[in-house]
């Protein structure tokens, strides 16, 4: 059984968001591996490692700096990459990135070569969630999202799935879409010699003709939404304090909750 | 010229970072107070090839070069400067022993610090007599038989508490100076070798320091390492690659007191305003910047240089090595200076960890050659050239 995962490079935690203008300057962006990536590559990995699949494939599209977030994964363990960068791809949204990404998928082998298909429940930078879902629906395969544990028995998988208040248990046949959540795993550190054996791993590079894609289904023109503009969220305001005897700041807190904040 | 980073560095940069900022971090304090660090923190780096950076994979190592060492030890440095120097020290050793030691010596050593059965190296050259003139030592192993038999004393010995194994300097031959001094490695728990007091310091206090002692300690001749009489020069050459260790050591600490200096002003409010917005403050900041940045250049010159030295394609890098750690590190106490004045009287205070920055940093212009010891280095090789 072989299992592939699907990556996106994302601006790092740490960055400070710049805008020019309601555009997002990318100049002093540092990106890294999607966090919720990491979980999905990191169980592929361990999957591997107990002997249930036999080839981890990581999938990403994106400019160059797609590439580094795709040696991270080989870092972690899996064992080689697929690239489709293209200067046309840029401005796609959700729907188009999942069939560009079905394309390249299609062209190694697709649901015949690959049947454990996982990715990061969301992105970081465009959080919408959506890629997945809108993947296993192009595949016309089940998604089961918000993972928090996987297990893989023969062509059936056991998945867990977070819910308001509880825990869904799924039972899958293979293939399917497996989204992952924080808690799946505890992703690892990759060691040096693991960084080092990931510059020899193999990186296979697609353009949208590579796929056969025409150049005006995708990008700006292909998409069906349009990023009008970036705003930074308002600033956070400090807390308030309320201070005093108990029964004074009980009373105090509950009229603020009920007139100021509206909570209650 | 590319000032860029590989994928490899970066993906490496990052790694540690939350190495660091995870396994690191939360237990800093308790490392300092302690004056400890934990053998599994150790044991976890040695795994992930932390201590053996430069060290091939046939040994056990990552073999990846200087400049993923200089860039590893940036980053630990920037939570610990405790852990960065047993770190950078234990490099030092497993490459002391690759680059000078034979083929047995490398087998014999090199994974057993690669896989964490050893600790951590240790490099003793240091004597009471003889600091900075280093030729002095009077530590003597005489040949007996198959055996050296070492008698003497050797002190400030970093990572003397936790080492599996020692890079030991001493005379062989009194009568030829310098020259009669050869490297003899020495492991841990071999009789006649007792470790001896610990100081207590200034900062760093993670890091042990201790006294090592000799009495009739004997190890087979084969430990020898490299030929006799060539130790003074084997010292002295890992050192070189020691030292920008220790730069990369100060860029890391001071990266650590420009964060803090950044947010502390950003949100201490005097006069109606955040004291970043006055230009004495700004004009600390800029100047702290300015000169880390150089001194990260400055590291990473070094590092490429031996880099390129080690695969035969370019010349020595003695004297940018020592360039190197000089600027990094003065640069750095005046970064660290900044930092506590910038923060005012909680700059005082052990609560705000620009404290420790302050006195972790200070030795770092002392161990592996005094700030004089470089200039001396550095106006050598261009007064001779
Ligand atoms: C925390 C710590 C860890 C250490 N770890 C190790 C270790 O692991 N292994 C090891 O072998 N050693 C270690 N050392 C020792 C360290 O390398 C020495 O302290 C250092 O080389 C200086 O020697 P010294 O202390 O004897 O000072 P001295 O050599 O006595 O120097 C005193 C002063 O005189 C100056 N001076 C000396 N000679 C000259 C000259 N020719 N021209 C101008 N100025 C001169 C020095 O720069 C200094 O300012 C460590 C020291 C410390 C504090």
């Amino acid at each position: 059984m072989k299992a592939v995962c699907f990556v996106k490079s994302v601006p790092d935690t740490e960055t400070r968001v710049r805008l020019t203008g309601n555009r997002l300057d990318k100049s002093e962006i540092k990106y890294i591996l999607n966090p919720y990536c990491e979980f999905a590559v990191e169980e592929a990995v361990r999957k591997k490692e107990a002997g249930i699949v036999d080839e981890v494939l990581v999938i990403s599209m994106g400019p160059s700096r797609a590439q580094e977030a795709i040696r991270s994964a080989l870092a972690i363990g899996a064992d080689r990459g697929v690239h489709i960068e293209d200067d046309n791809l840029d401005g796609s949204d959700a729907i188009v990135t999942a069939r560009v990404l079905v394309e390249a998928f299609k062209k190694e082998g697709g649901l015949d070569n690959y049947q454990i298909l996982l990715f990061g429940l969301r992105a970081i930078d465009g959080d919408t969630w959506s890629v997945p879902s809108m993947i296993a629906e192009l595949l016309g395969i089940p998604a089961v999202t918000n993972i928090v544990k996987l297990d893989i028995n023969g062509n059936k998988a056991i998945a867990i799935r977070m819910v308001e208040g509880g825990e869904e248990v799924f039972e899958v046949e293979l293939p399917c879409v497996f989204a992952a959540r924080k808690g799946l795993n505890e992703p690892r550190y990759p060691s040096l010699p693991s960084i080092m054996k990931a510059k020899k791993k193999p990186i296979t590079r697609y353009t949208i003709s590579d796929l056969g894609i025409p150049s005006d289904a995708v990008g700006k023109v292909g998409s069906f939404t349009e990023v009008l503009e970036y705003t930074l969220p308002p600033q956070r305001q400090a807390g308030k304090k309320v201070e005093g005897e108990p029964e004074q700041v009980v009373e105090e807190l509950i009229k603020f909750l009920r007139e100021v904040a509206n909570i209650i | 010229m590319n000032f860029a980073l590989s994928e490899e560095y970066k993906i490496l940069q990052k790694m540690v970072r939350d190495f660091a900022e995870k396994e690191i971090a939360p237990i800093v304090d308790r490392v300092e107070s302690e004056e400890n660090i934990p053998d599994e923190l150790l044991a976890k780096m040695a795994e992930l090839g932390l201590n053996t950076i430069t060290i091939p994979e046939e040994y056990g190592g990552p073999g990846m070069d200087t400049i993923s060492f200089a860039l590893a030890i940036m980053e630990v440095a920037r939570v610990s400067a405790s852990v960065a120097v047993a770190m950078s020290v234990t490099n030092m050793v497993a490459e002391g022993i690759y680059r000078f030691g034979n083929e047995e010596q490398r087998r014999k050593y090199l994974p057993k610090l690669a896989r964490g059965e050893y600790l951590a190296g240790a490099f003793a050259l240091t004597e009471p007599g003889a600091g900075s003139d280093a030729g002095s030592i009077r530590t003597t192993a005489v040949k007996e038989g198959n055996e050296y038999v070492i008698n003497g004393n050797k002190v400030f010995i970093t990572n003397g508490l936790k080492a599996g194994i020692f890079m030991v300097a001493a005379v062989t031959d009194k009568e030829k100076g310098k020259k009669g001094i050869s490297v003899i490695l020495v492991e841990r728990g071999t009789p006649g070798l007792t470790i001896g007091k610990k100081e207590k310091k200034m900062g760093q206090r993670g890091s042990d320091t201790v006294e090592l002692v000799f009495d009739n300690c004997k190890v087979p001749i084969t430990n020898l390492l490299g030929n006799e009489g060539d130790g003074f020069k084997i010292m002295l050459a890992d050192l070189d690659g020691g030292r920008i260790g220790i730069g990369a050591l100060a860029c890391g600490v001071m990266r650590a007191c420009v964060d803090e200096m950044v947010k502390y002003s950003k949100e201490r409010v005097q006069f109606g305003q955040p004291i970043a917005n006055f230009q004495a403050i700004q004009w600390m900041i800029a100047d702290s910047v300015t000169e880390l940045e150089a001194a990260e250049l400055l590291v990473l010159r070094a590092a490429w240089l031996k880099d390129r030295f080690l695969k035969g394609e370019g010349g020595r890098f003695t004297k940018e090595a020592s360039i190197a750690k000089l600027f990094a590190t003065e640069a750095a106490n005046r970064v660290a200076y900044r930092a506590v004045q910038v923060h005012g009287g909680y700059g005082y205070i052990e609560e705000f960890p620009v404290e420790r920055f302050y006195r972790d940093i200070r030795v770092t212009t002392i161990y592996e050659g005094t700030s004089e010891i470089q200039r001396l280095v550095i106006a050598r090789s261009i007064l001779e050239g």
